[in-house]
């Protein structure tokens, strides 16, 4: 691999060839801010939150997009940049809303990190402002345009993972906004809902419906795991609040999924909670099922396994394992329908 | 997973995710609705052909991933050999095959050849309705574009000839030597979560765990010395099989665990009674599913949320599952009620397995039973708890140094030398008559899984597709009088479901489709039990069917 040196605020670091000098920083762990830009998505350079200061250009440059060369000499954070990120800030204060009180991506939102992190508390830009209505009746997604920063990550996302593209840049000017063709619904339009464009949003523009008063950040508990549905295996990160999973997003860099979900990952594991759960044992009695403890359910089924068993013999009796459950979950029942019930008859739905 | 079994050594699929949807330059996709089966899988080959991959289709249907497709193959339900046939017909006829591959990796090319011989494009055109001209220029494609990979799931295997279908599938990438590199391979796409899983941990009736033979001798020893006690050499029944024998009396007990069969089975008014008949019938579950309901204990296990473990992916990834919440009321992860379970009905047999090194049920943690798969599993034998705290793992893994398998066949067979099947082709075992003249063909949706137990408790599943419906041909809809939206009555030689019907272009006339997620509208109580006699697969993709305005 070719590697070119540069300075980046007086520090010798090289880099690979090719790398911009938004990815050579990042990888000397100087942090540079960003909003349209995302690891996972190509750069477009819109949003001029990463601009630096690159000794030579007359002007400061996106590092996002700006190859690095040979000598090259970058400041991240001088007074001229502030200032400029600053300047940028304001421009999108000039048309947010004020309501991060009661906004669900508090906590996690890109804009009020960097907002606070500037020190940007008002905006000289006082002007017009969108009031677009909220409401797209889909069940996954909710649309608020009125704190989009026009970033495109939804709409790259739909483009460069998903696939699907289903939404694009509509309208032009002031009016300019993620859309779908027309600028109608999402279940009108090729919309997959794999929540890609949700999880890519930098702010509180696009939510999932399902997490909406149910926490912010700092109140859930984050669990990696996979997700129950298909064969592929997406590893998942799980929140939740109150014994209750509330929230899915993408664990991001890990194979098999690389960060991609559908929508049942995504926004399909409400079942957990669903008030249907069995919890607690069922025996049937008179053709209605009662209420048990465990001990009174476990003993019946022995005896009724054990007395067939000794009865018949162990192949009178046949066990489903499942396809749903964990690999040790399913070894050890096969191991219990050959070492105890001595039979051969254990199959599961993977023919179904 | 016979069919590759019998053809490489190995019944899994054989190349990763990552690079099959990076490094193919071609893909036959056959039987596989990945957009909305394997949805990731499906964005990923969507990516591929953006960046110039040939992705070309074979299915009945104009599913989702036609539209990125550059031919749509759309052939008949059932006549898949034909199709696969021909395309070997084409390759060897016109000398596009990979001649140094099937010299030095296969046995049978000869066999296969005479076999292929007969299905001339012409000739299979009779049986498939895909025009011969499609077929050349499809092989022809294959052959230019490599490595390509082949991708299949239930479309494939779901039918009588499933077993030969496979078998014809591993013939078509052996000849174009796409076996054993990156980006080519057959990679057969798993349905469920842990079905991988499952059959690697031996929930097979002729399987031990990693596929050891249960009609082998030395592994019926090994197991009788890791347990204490293993049950016979003979292999025993399969699912369909377990119905039959319920219904004839001969099985008088079954546990099931985490399925729901009364969804998922064919037939089932023929399962119904096979379960009714029983004389005693345990259903572990997170919900009360249609089979639980007819159970005579239900235990409340947990959901995948509430416990640990480990899932195996299509990819053959060992990963994590991960307790996010404690166990909902008094239910317990299931692990915990197996273990407290099979413990008392030990006590009450009395067996004595204390011979064996692994004979206690006191697992600590689903920790603890990794580590005794690792012992007796070879191909898990490098995928511990510690390996796999944040990436997967790909068996086969036999020690702790190995870094797990990408793609499988590199440089030889499992078995050793690939082997050609000359496979015929067969009609399905239930064809249109006069009396059920429409073919009914099976599958799932994006929105939902399986059985619906699941998905249609997910609100915002249940309400972007909250029924059933009966997709069918523009022309068979006016024929019929029946407008989309309108009732229509399908039945069978076996049962009958009243559904929407949605006017769709998507299948060929004289085909309908259903999904079986829908207990009100189950496409089970019209499918066939009728099963592939290798693999014991029942064929869910041809049913012959009437369709009637209600």
């Amino acid at each position: 691999m070719v590697m070119v040196n540069l300075v980046i605020n007086g520090r010798k670091i090289s880099a690979p060839a090719g790398s911009t000098v938004l990815q050579a920083a990042t990888q000397a762990n100087i942090k540079i801010p960003t909003l349209c830009d995302h690891p996972a998505l190509g750069s477009i350079g819109a949003c001029r939150m990463c601009l630096v200061e690159i000794k030579g250009q007359r002007t400061l440059q996106p590092s996002c997009t700006f190859p690095i060369t040979e000598g090259m000499e970058v400041q991240t954070h001088s007074t001229g940049v502030v200032d400029a990120r600053r300047f940028v800030l304001e421009l999108l204060l000039s048309d947010h809303p004020l309501d991060c009180m009661t906004c669900d991506s508090t906590g996690s939102c890109e804009l009020q990190d960097l907002m606070y992190e500037y020190g940007v508390k008002q905006t000289r830009f006082p002007g017009e402002q969108h009031a677009y209505p909220v409401d797209d009746p889909n069940p996954f997604i909710q649309r608020d345009y009125n704190k989009c920063i026009l970033c495109r990550r939804c709409v790259r996302a739909c483009q460069e993972i998903n696939g699907a593209e289903a939404i694009g840049m509509v309208w032009r000017g002031f009016r300019s906004k993620p859309g779908t063709a027309f600028d109608g619904k999402l279940e009108d339009s090729n919309c997959e809902f794999c929540g890609m464009c949700v999880e890519v949003c930098p702010t509180g523009a696009l939510l999932g419906k399902q997490v909406l008063g149910q926490g912010r950040a700092w109140q859930l508990t984050k669990t990696q795991s996979t997700c129950p549905y298909c064969g592929v295996g997406c590893q998942l990160d799980l929140y939740a609040r109150d014994n209750k999973v509330v929230k899915v997003t993408s664990h991001w860099g890990a194979p098999p999924n690389q960060g991609s979900t559908c929508v049942k990952g995504r926004f399909g594991l409400d079942y957990v909670n669903h008030p249907d759960r069995l919890t607690q044992p069922l025996i049937k009695k008179d053709g209605k099922f009662e209420p048990a403890s465990w001990d009174e359910a476990l003993n019946l089924v022995a005896e009724r396994l054990a007395d067939t068993k000794q009865k018949y013999g162990g192949d009178s009796i046949a066990v489903l394992s499942s396809s749903k459950c964990t690999n040790e979950e399913n070894y050890i029942l096969q191991k219990f329908t050959r070492a105890v019930l001595e039979t051969n008859n254990v199959d599961h739905c993977a023919r179904l | 997973m016979t069919g590759l079994a019998a053809a490489f050594g190995s019944g899994a699929m054989t190349n990763s995710i990552e690079d099959l949807t990076t490094q193919a330059k071609s893909y036959l996709i056959i039987g596989s609705n990945t957009t909305e089966q394997h949805p990731v899988i499906g964005m990923r080959l969507r990516q591929a052909a953006k960046r110039g991959a040939k992705l070309i289709v074979a299915d009945p249907r104009k599913t989702k991933i036609t539209d990125f497709a550059v031919m749509h193959l759309q052939h008949k339900p059932g006549s898949d050999i034909a199709l696969l046939n021909s395309l070997m017909n084409v390759l060897i006829a016109e000398d596009l095959y990979d001649k140094e591959f099937v010299a030095n990796r296969t046995e049978g090319f000869d066999e296969l050849k005479a076999c292929v011989a007969k299905y001339t494009p012409e000739y299979a055109e009779k049986i498939t309705g895909v025009s011969a001209e499609d077929v050349r220029k499809a092989a022809r494609l294959l052959a230019a574009n490599k490595p390509g990979a082949l991708i299949y799931a239930m479309g494939i295997t779901q039918h009588v000839t499933g077993h030969q279908n496979v078998l014809s599938t591993a013939n078509l990438q052996m000849l174009l030597g796409n076996m054993g590199v990156p980006g080519g391979g057959v990679n057969p796409l798993r349905g469920q979560s842990n079905v991988q899983g499952a059959c690697d941990m031996g929930c097979l009736p002729n399987f031990y765990p990693a596929y050891q033979k249960v009609v082998d001798e030395p592994a019926h020893t090994k197991f009788v010395e890791a347990w204490g006690n293993a049950a016979s050499l003979t292999p025993g029944l399969t699912i369909v099989e377990m119905m039959n024998a319920a219904h004839s009396g001969k099985l008088k007990a079954m546990f099931v665990l985490g399925e729901n069969p009364m969804m998922s089975d064919p037939d089932l008014n023929h399962v119904r009674e096979a379960l009714n008949t029983l004389d005693f019938l345990v259903v572990q579950d997170i919900f009360m599913n249609e089979t639980a309901e007819l159970a005579d204990v239900v235990l409340p296990g947990a959901s995948f949320a509430e416990k640990d473990g480990t899932n195996t992916n299509t990819e053959r990834r060992v990963q994590r599952v991960r307790k996010a919440i404690e166990p909902l009321g008094d239910s317990k992860p299931d692990w915990v009620i197996l273990c407290d379970l099979f413990k008392r009905v030990e006590a009450r047999l009395g067996t004595d397995r204390s011979k064996g090194k692994f004979a206690s049920w006191d697992y600590e943690s689903p920790k603890a039973i990794l580590a005794e798969i690792n012992a007796v599993a070879p191909s898990y034998g490098g995928i511990t708890w510690e390996r796999i705290e944040n990436v997967g793992l790909q068996w086969p893994c036999p020690n702790t140094e190995h870094p797990g398998t990408q793609f499988l066949h590199a440089g030889k067979f499992t078995r050793g030398l690939g082997k050609f099947h000359a496979v015929e082709w067969m009609p399905p075992a239930e064809e249109p008559d006069e009396k059920y003249p429409f073919v009914l063909t099976t599958g799932r949706v994006l929105f939902h899984f399986h059985g619906g137990t699941m998905s249609r408790r997910s609100a915002g599943l249940n309400a972007i597709y909250p029924e059933g419906k009966v997709e069918i041909h523009p022309q068979d809809a006016t024929k019929l009088g029946v407008a989309d939206g309108e009732l229509v009555r399908v039945s069978s030689r076996r049962g009958e479901v009243v559904a929407k019907a949605e006017v769709v272009e998507k299948a060929d006339p004289g085909v309908i489709f259903m999904t079986f997620h829908f207990k009100e509208a189950a496409a089970n109580l019209l499918t066939i039990a009728a099963l592939d006699p290798v693999a014991k697969i029942p064929e869910y993709k041809v049913a012959a069917v009437r369709v009637e305005k209600v």
